[in-house]
């Protein structure tokens, strides 16, 4: 009896009326034509505005349509998924155009002339000159800020696992978290403040390389700690049974096992201090020539170039085409790191880990 | 976890330890010990230290500053720091700084929720990760490419935008537009919800990801549909996560400097019209001010940067307390 019920192929009153697949996709191409329509005809000359009508009349049009044939739950439904498509549209467009844009006017002026000569006896409306000297001067402020915090850094997270249990490491805890939030122009005045101001220190890339410690200490700090909590205590306890010293169970177990998750977690950390600009400006000033001593005299860096360029472009193009090209290779720079940091975490991942 | 047998004295109140421990705990506390203590020790006080010192110096500076400002510091509209008598506050500052960070939070949340969502419960399978990889990477794009970008081709392409919001809502005060060019809160706003769209999406996917799969299921079981699971089960899971995480976004946008200094074209007047030139933001100011800016004019600087930095710390503070609190209390993910 019931399988005379279920083959039979009237529509069945439990079974509520559907809209074929295609619906959205149809929905969706006509709204588009409709808002390219409307604001040819009215004149608009912004692609935002078409794509902003085209997303309304979508999700209007879906909603009115659904809800009358498939009920208003159902409705709903679908309003909620074509606006979380929208959204992310939405933020793909923006991001999208920023590849797209750095990729196609930075490869205009991108060449092996570019890379290996300086701005030293180029004004900025000609064309030419290049990013050697931003090259090198963001390679030793970056450096230098590495040196100071990466000891420091993993001495610190060693503390809070391996030793911190009081007061003491709560509080070091607390302000690790503190840290990260501090903006890198604040970063930057406190070097002012003491170095420069009170010591009467003249710009140099050592002093932006101090302010880039404090904004790159406490993501190594925050990285190793995750590491070094992933290393088995069996390790540990197995070091330790053998009369091995506490410390020298850190140096030859606990770091070894965790080396590849701690270099992951400074080059993300490098990553990210290579492209601050604020610190830069207020204590290393920037420069159109080389300099290679970090400790003495304004030194370049690839952000301040960029800056720079833009800055006292005074519209030329060959200026904007310059800091377009320092743009691409500093995004290219830091997408290394940052592929080369995954690769690496995949790589020497602890076997416990995942 | 902890083996270690040199420890803070002071910190737990341990019963008095009879002599044969004491005498155990020195026995295997050899000198490397007590130098790799020390160092790692050292390195976390000096990380208390150099917290402490930038609130000190920076207050320091900011009292110098203050202390010569002839006019009220916290409502004055003007930044003359070198003139004589001088004269500044960060009134204008904090209102720009403020107004920007809400258009920015109040475009970028829906739009990362969205996109979080999209991520874990939307997208095929073969697509979610790639696209939060993608999006991972977009997290480190520095903040001077946003700015080029933004002054390059996101300005140009606001005209019309802006010309079109003036037409239809003008009428409200907000949105209307004298015609000049668009470099103003609402092009900071937006610019600073694009930035800012990465990290608030990575946090909340996180979250979401995290979400019981029997919650869900359950859900789904009763007829739900993909909404409705959402949003009985999803979002109230969610929702501290969120917030956080748009905390963590608010902090990055109260504090980002070259960005708002290539878009923004400032001016120390308040605006009503968000489209219209008025205000500058704290990060900005100084960025702008500095190189022409006198000792004393730093000082002025540092004063407004100590002001930031007292914001941002708040803004984090609270986001740290929640994130705390949500593991404290959901024992769903343990």
């Amino acid at each position: 009896m019931s399988n005379a019920t279920l083959s039979d192929k009237r529509p069945s009153s439990l079974r509520a009326a559907h809209l074929p697949k295609w619906f959205s996709w149809a929905v969706a191409a006509g709204s588009i034509a409709l808002g390219l329509g409307i604001s040819t005809v009215a004149g608009l000359e912004s692609s935002i505005q078409w794509a902003l009508i085209a997303g309304v009349l979508f999700v209007l049009a879906t909603f009115v349509i659904t809800s009358s044939v498939e009920g208003r739950r159902q409705a709903k439904d679908r309003v909620a998924t074509s606006l979380v498509w929208v959204s992310f549209l939405l933020a793909v467009i923006p991001l999208a155009s920023l590849v797209y844009e750095t990729v196609k006017r930075g490869v205009k002026v991108l060449d092996g002339y570019f890379l290996s000569h300086s701005m030293g006896v180029v004004a900025t409306s000609e064309s030419g000159g290049g990013i050697y000297h931003a090259i090198l001067g963001t390679l030793e402020q970056v450096g230098l800020a590495a040196l100071i915090s990466v000891p420091v850094g993993v001495l610190t997270a060693i503390y809070l696992v391996e030793y911190g249990r009081g007061k003491l490491a709560k509080a070091v805890t607390f302000f690790v978290d503190v840290m990260t939030g501090i903006p890198s122009i604040v970063a930057g005045l406190f070097i002012l403040s003491t170095w420069i101001l009170i010591l009467g220190m003249g710009p140099s890339g050592f002093a932006g390389a101090m302010a880039l410690t404090i904004l790159m200490l406490p993501v190594v700090v925050r990285s190793t700690e995750e590491m070094l909590k992933l290393v088995p205590n069996e390790l540990r306890e197995a070091s330790l049974a053998l009369g091995v010293p506490k410390w020298r169970t850190i140096l030859k177990v606990v770091l070894p096992t965790a080396i590849g998750g701690i270099t992951t977690g400074v080059m993300l950390a490098v990553a990210r201090i290579a492209g601050e600009t604020a610190p830069v400006l207020l204590l290393v000033w920037g420069s159109n020539f080389i300099n290679a001593n970090p400790f003495s005299d304004p030194q370049a860096s690839l952000p301040m170039y960029i800056y720079l360029q833009f800055q006292q472009s005074g519209g030329y193009g060959a200026a904007y085409d310059r800091a377009w090209a320092a743009s691409l290779t500093l995004i290219a720079f830091i997408m290394i790191l940052n592929l080369a940091a995954r690769g690496i975490a995949r790589w020497k991942a602890p076997k416990s880990g995942r | 976890m902890d083996i270690s047998t040199t420890k803070d004295t002071a910190a737990p109140p341990t019963p008095q330890p009879s002599a044969d421990q004491k005498r155990a705990e020195r026995g295997t506390t050899r000198p490397g010990d007590r130098i790799f203590l020390g160092l790692s020790r050292g390195s976390g006080i000096f990380l208390l230290a150099l917290m402490a010192a930038i609130a000190v110096f920076l207050s320091y500076r900011a009292a110098l500053a203050i202390s010569k400002d002839e006019a009220n510091f916290f409502t004055t509209f003007e930044w003359n720091p070198t003139a004589v008598p001088p004269e500044f506050g960060i009134a204008v500052l904090a209102f720009g700084t403020i107004v920007s960070s809400i258009i920015a939070m109040a475009i970028a949340v829906p739009v990362a929720v969205g996109i979080a969502l999209f991520i874990t419960h939307y997208a095929p399978r073969k697509l979610g990760g790639p696209i939060a990889y993608v999006i991972d990477l977009l997290a480190a794009v520095p903040s001077i490419v946003y700015g080029l970008w933004g002054a390059l081709v996101l300005v140009p392409q606001l005209d019309g935008l802006y010309g079109w919001l003036n037409d239809y809502l003008g009428w409200t005060g907000i949105l209307e537009w004298q015609g000049g060019a668009p470099r103003s809160m609402l092009t900071v706003g937006i610019l600073l919800a694009i930035m800012i769209l990465p990290i608030i999406t990575n946090v909340s996917r996180e979250v979401f990801r995290q979400v019981p799969q029997m919650q869900e299921e359950a859900a789904l079981a009763l007829g739900a549909t993909r909404w409705e699971v959402i949003k009985m089960a999803v979002l109230p899971f969610g929702r501290s996560g969120v917030i956080s995480a748009s905390m963590l976004g608010l902090g990055r946008a109260l504090g980002e400097t070259m960005a708002v200094a290539m878009v923004l074209s400032p001016s120390f007047e308040i605006n009503a019209s968000l489209l219209d030139p008025g205000g500058g933001t704290f990060a900005q100011n100084i960025a702008s001010k500095f190189s022409e800016a006198t000792e004393m004019g730093r000082d002025a600087l540092i004063a407004s940067g100590l002001v930031l930095f007292v914001i941002t710390l708040l803004v984090n503070g609270a986001a740290r307390l929640i994130i705390a609190r949500r593991k404290e209390f959901s024992g769903a993910n343990a």
